[in-house]
């Protein structure tokens, strides 16, 4: 189909495009990527009066080093992310998690950071960046703020981004440890049924610190953080299995025709300890 | 109205468009590169990839008004006159199609698998082509083409292929 007229703004700077959002009122939508937003457009399950097209900032684009983190620019593109050099390198999770996003062509177009604005709970990025610890820059009218991954994301298709600000960029502590995302699904191309982002630092063949995220367990990605205490102190198989037992605790799984609850649970369990396996080599 | 100025299989185009324009739209009804389809609503089939600046994009998932000042190489431009792109070459060797509707959008999602791969595996042929769905062949002369097309531009002078 073809979507609602609307208007559109080509922004070259962060201060034009917040200008456009705030001109356009409450039906102005930023477009980066487009590929979640335009199939939206087409089945018109949103009508926009103006899209304001962030995709071409030149400070929105490319991954930088920071010295104790990196920082990349939301607008960067899925392709550009799991490509780059900085991200395979210091947080090679998110290259892991950006490289099982749907498939080439959307990845060539499709951001980084609109999927982590975009915030569906089936998505594989944001628990990848709560697994890494991710902190994000928003742009708004008042200046700018930097929000913490755990107050990040806030429900369904909801984060800290207000409608009149704008991720600029997210930025990633450095991390050489182990990692792996796992994703379970049922065909090429499709979305996470359940999927697990891990990093482990193991130590002498020991666990010594973990951080796991979540993919479609909640409303929100979540950390499974009573797996990441029960791993502490394992070294084998056995004991990643029996701390992985607790990755549904506390987790809000809901059925859809893809899955029942109750399986996404036993997923849950099941992915997370082959991705802890996987990321520590144990 | 927004006037854009886009480069299509080597010749230039300006127009006028609305912005809810489909690039796909703009390039079947506004300059006749009907080679290129639609086939969902959903982003999901492929049949509509197309080069943009050189890499695999879905036309259906990228306003016109987007491609100002790019470039874009659609199924139509991959021979050089009536020499054959290799891709091509290979889809008809192997007998990679049987109605053709995906063969537009294989072809160039193929194209741009090689070009950042050119010696692919099985598993990253199909891996390369997971966003192309073809609804007749069962793949598997899909991937015996693009194997094929890989060894006929390792073979001879790599042509065409961005
Ligand atoms: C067929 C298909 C399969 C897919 N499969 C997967 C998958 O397996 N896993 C996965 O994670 N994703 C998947 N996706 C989604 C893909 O990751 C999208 O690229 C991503 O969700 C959105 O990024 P975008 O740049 O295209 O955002 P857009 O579509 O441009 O925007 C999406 C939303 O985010 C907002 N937004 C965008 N950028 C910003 C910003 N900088 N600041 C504030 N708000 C912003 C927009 O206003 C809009 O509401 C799939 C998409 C399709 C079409
Ligand atoms: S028409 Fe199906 S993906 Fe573009
Ligand atoms: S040949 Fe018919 S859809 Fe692929």
């Amino acid at each position: 189909m073809i979507p609602v007229e609307f208007d559109y703004v080509k922004a070259t700077s962060i201060d034009q495009a917040l200008a456009a959002l705030k001109s356009g009122g409450e039906d102005s939508k930023i477009i980066s990527g487009g590929q979640s937003l335009l199939p939206v457009l087409r089945l018109r399950m949103a009508e926009p009066s103006v899209l304001v097209d962030c995709g071409g900032i030149d400070e929105m684009l490319g991954v930088r080093d920071d010295g104790d983190s990196i920082t990349i620019g939301a607008a960067t593109t899925h392709h550009g992310v799991m490509s780059n050099s900085l991200v395979q390198k210091h947080a090679l999770l998110l290259a892991q998690a950006t490289a099982t996003v749907a498939d080439p062509a959307i990845r060539h177009r499709g951001t980084t950071g609109g999927a982590l604005a975009h915030a569906d709970p089936a998505s594989d990025i944001p628990a990848a960046a709560l697994a890494l610890d991710t902190s994000f820059v928003i742009a708004g009218p008042g200046g700018r703020r930097t929000v913490a991954a755990k107050d990040f994301f806030l429900d369904y298709f909801t984060t800290a981004v207000g409608p009149d600000e704008i991720l600029v960029s997210f930025s990633i502590p450095k991390c050489d440890w182990g990692s792996s995302y796992s994703k379970f699904n049922r065909t090429a191309q499709a979305w996470a049924i359940v999927g697990v982002a891990a990093v482990v630092n193991v130590q002498g063949g020991v666990i010594k610190e973990a951080r796991i995220g979540l993919t479609n367990m909640a409303p929100t990605a979540v950390r499974a953080s009573t797996v990441e205490a029960a791993l502490v102190g394992a070294s084998s198989p056995a004991d990643i299995t029996a701390a992985a037992m607790h990755a549904a605790d506390g987790t809000r799984a809901t059925s859809d025709l893809h899955a029942q609850a109750d399986y996404r649970e036993h997923l849950a369990r099941v992915i997370t300890a082959r991705a802890v396996r996987a990321a520590s080599g144990i | 109205m927004a006037h854009i100025s886009v480069k299509v299989d080597g010749t230039s185009y300006q127009g006028e468009v609305e912005p809810r324009k489909l690039l796909v739209h703009w390039l079947r009804e506004d300059i006749g590169r009907v080679g290129t389809v639609v086939g969902c609503d959903t982003s999901n089939c492929g049949a509509c990839t197309v080069l943009l600046n050189g890499r695999s994009v879905k036309s259906c998932s990228v306003l016109a008004v987007q491609a100002d000042g790019c470039e874009v190489t659609t199924i139509q431009g991959l021979a050089d006159g009536n020499d054959w792109h290799p891709v091509q070459t290979a889809f008809k060797e192997c007998h990679g199609l049987q109605c053709g509707y995906c063969t537009p959008g294989m072809v160039m999602a193929a194209v741009d698998l090689l070009s950042e791969n050119p010696t692919p595996s099985e598993s990253e042929i199909r891996e390369g082509l997971e966003g192309n769905l073809c609804r007749c062949t069962g793949y598997h002369n899909i991937v015996k083409s693009v194997s094929y097309a890989a060894d006929l531009m390792s073979a001879g002078p790599a042509k065409g292929a961005k």
